[in-house]
C-alpha cells in the first residue's frame, strides 16, 4: 500500500520500505535518529529527496493538502490553533469514539490550554482518525499516557487498521508495547536503517 | 505673516538640552547615552543634506532629478523595512517583498494626489512632489516593517497549530489566514490610532509646519486631512500587499512552512 524509496533528508535515511494494507509497524532507535524527520517527510511536510508512493500513486503527483489527508501524520506535540476543543474537529467525534479513548464528550467544551498533554495527544489522533486516513504515522502517541489510557490507543488504532485496511507507522520506545502492536518493528541508525 | 528665521544660537540651545539628556542618562547608568548622541549626530547631517539636495532639487526643477530622489528614498526605506524585522526572509526576497509592497500604493498615491487632487502644474513640481512622497513613503514603511516582522514571528512562533492544520489538509492559505490577519491588525493600529486622536491630543506634522509658515489654519487643515487619508490608504495597501507575498514565501510549492527561510533571531 506504501511504498518509499530511497526516501532521505539532511538528518535520516536513505530508507527503503513497504508497507502492507493493514499493518502496522513498531519504529524505534535512540533520539537523533530522525524518526520524526522521516514521518515528517513521508507526509510531505518538510523537503526531501526519494520518492513515496500510496498505492501506486506517487506523492509528488497528487496535491499536498489530498496527500496529507490520506497520509496523516501526529506529531509527538500536537498543534492547536482556536481557543476550545471542539473548535478542531470538521466532524464531531460521537461519544462512543471518545469513550474508545477513555474521554467524555465534555471535554470538546474545554479550553485547549486546561487539558493535560495526555488528553492532547488522545484528541489529536481521534482529529486525525476523523478524516479516515489510509495510512497513519504515530510519532510516540502514548508517550504521556498511563498504561490502561496507553492499551486503549492500542486497540482504537489497531481496531482502524482493521476497519479501514490502513497501514501504521508507530514511533515507540518501549519493547512491550512494540510485541503487542507491532506486525513488523524497524531500527533507525542515524542516516542509514536496519530492518530486522 | 513670515516664518521668523533661527539662528546657528537657537540651535546650539537645543543641541544643548540633548547633551544635557545625555549626561543624565550617563549619570544614572541607564546606557542609551552613546545612542542618542550618534542618532542625534545622524539626523543634523541627514537633514542638512537633505536640505541642501532640496535646494539643488528646487532650482533645477526637472523630472529627472525628482524621479532620481524618488528613487532614493524608496530604496532608503527597503533598508529600514529590513531592519525593523528581527526575523527576515534570507536573499534578495527579503529586500525587495518590502520595496515593492511600498512602491506600489506609496508612488501611485503620491502621483494621484500631485495631477488629481493638488492638480499643481508641472505634475513633478518638487516643493509638493517630495514632501507628499515623504509622508506617505514614510508611514508606509512603518507599517510594512511592523506587518512583515509580526508575520515572521509568528510564524516561527506559532509553527505547531500551523502545521497541524497542514497535516489535516487545509491549504497552506487557510492555516495562515489567522497569523495573517494579527500581522495586518499589527501593522494597521498606529495609522487607526494617528487617524484617531489627530487634531485632538496630537497636531500632525505637516499642518503645524504649515501654521507656522504664515498658511491660514483652516487652508492647512485642508492639506492635512488629505495628506491622511492618503497616508492611510498607502500603509494599508502597502502592509496588505507586503503580507500577503511575505505569507506565500513563507510556504513552498508543496505547501510546506518553510521556516528555514527566514533568517535565525
Amino acid at each position: 500500500m506504501l511504498d518509499i524509496h530511497q526516501l532521505h533528508g539532511p538528518h535520516f535515511g536513505p530508507v527503503d520500505l513497504h508497507l502492507s494494507a493493514g499493518e502496522l509497524l513498531c519504529l524505534y532507535g535512540p533520539s537523533g535518529a530522525g524518526k520524526s524527520q522521516l514521518l515528517r517527510a513521508i507526509a510531505d511536510l518538510d523537503p526531501h529527496e526519494g520518492e513515496v508512493l500510496l498505492a501506486g500513486v506517487a506523492q509528488r503527483t497528487v496535491s499536498p493538502t489530498a496527500w496529507r489527508r490520506q497520509v496523516a501524520y501526529l506529531p509527538a506535540e500536537s498543534g492547536w490553533w482556536a481557543a476550545r476543543v471542539g473548535e478542531h474537529f470538521s466532524a464531531m467525534p460521537t461519544p462512543e469514539m471518545l469513550a474508545r479513548l477513555g474521554l467524555g464528550i465534555a471535554i470538546l467544551d474545554r479550553e485547549i490550554e486546561d487539558i493535560s498533554s495526555g488528553e492532547r495527544q488522545r484528541l489529536g489522533l481521534l482529529r486525525l482518525l476523523g478524516q479516515q486516513p489510509r495510512v497513519v504515522l504515530l510519532d510516540e502517541p502514548s508517550a504521556n499516557l498511563d498504561p490502561d489510557s496507553a492499551r486503549l490507543m492500542e486497540d482504537c488504532v489497531r481496531g482502524y487498521l482493521e476497519q479501514h485496511q490502513a497501514a501504521a507507522i508507530w514511533v515507540s520506545h518501549d519493547p512491550a508495547q512494540r510485541a503487542r502492536i507491532a506486525n513488523r518493528t524497524m531500527e533507525l541508525h542515524p542516516k542509514e536503517l536496519a530492518c530486522n | 505673516m513670515q516664518l521668523i528665521e533661527l539662528s546657528a544660537h537657537d540651535l546650539g540651545v537645543a543641541a544643548g538640552l540633548v547633551l544635557l539628556l545625555g549626561v543624565l542618562l550617563g549619570l544614572n547608568g541607564l546606557g542609551l547615552t552613546r545612542s542618542l548622541y550618534v542618532a542625534t549626530a545622524r539626523m543634523v547631517a541627514q537633514l542638512l543634506l537633505v536640505g541642501l539636495v532640496l535646494e539643488t532639487l528646487f532650482s533645477a526643477d526637472h523630472p529627472l532629478w525628482v524621479g532620481m530622489m524618488g528613487l532614493v528614498m524608496l530604496l532608503m526605506a527597503g533598508w529600514e523595512v529590513v531592519a525593523r524585522q528581527q526575523r527576515r526572509l534570507r536573499g534578495a526576497s527579503g529586500y525587495l517583498i518590502g520595496v515593492a509592497a511600498m512602491a506600489l500604493p506609496a508612488f501611485t498615491l503620491t502621483l494621484m494626489a500631485l495631477v488629481v487632487l493638488v492638480d499643481v502644474a508641472p505634475w513633478y513640481t518638487p516643493q509638493y512632489a517630495i514632501p507628499l512622497l515623504g509622508m506617505i513613503l514614510g508611514n508606509t514603511m512603518t507599517g510594512i516593517g511592523l506587518g512583515l516582522n509580526s508575520l515572521n514571528r509568528g510564524a516561527a512562533a506559532s509553527r505547531r497549530a500551523i502545521e497541524a492544520q497542514l497535516l489535516l489538509g487545509h491549504a497552506a492559505k487557510q492555516a495562515s489566514r489567522s497569523l495573517r490577519r494579527e500581522s495586518l491588525h499589527t501593522a494597521l493600529v498606529p495609522t487607526i490610532n494617528m487617524l484617531a486622536v489627530a487634531g485632538v491630543v496630537s497636531l500632525p506634522g505637516m499642518m503645524t509646519g504649515q501654521i507656522l509658515s504664515g498658511t491660514p489654519p483652516l487652508q492647512a487643515v485642508k492639506y492635512q486631512i488629505m495628506i491622511l487619508m492618503l497616508i492611510a490608504a498607502a500603509t494599508g495597501m502597502g502592509a496588505m500587499l507586503a503580507i500577503e507575498l511575505g505569507a506565500r514565501r513563507l510556504f513552498d510549492e508543496r505547501q510546506r512552512l518553510r521556516l528555514d527561510r527566514l533568517t535565525t533571531p
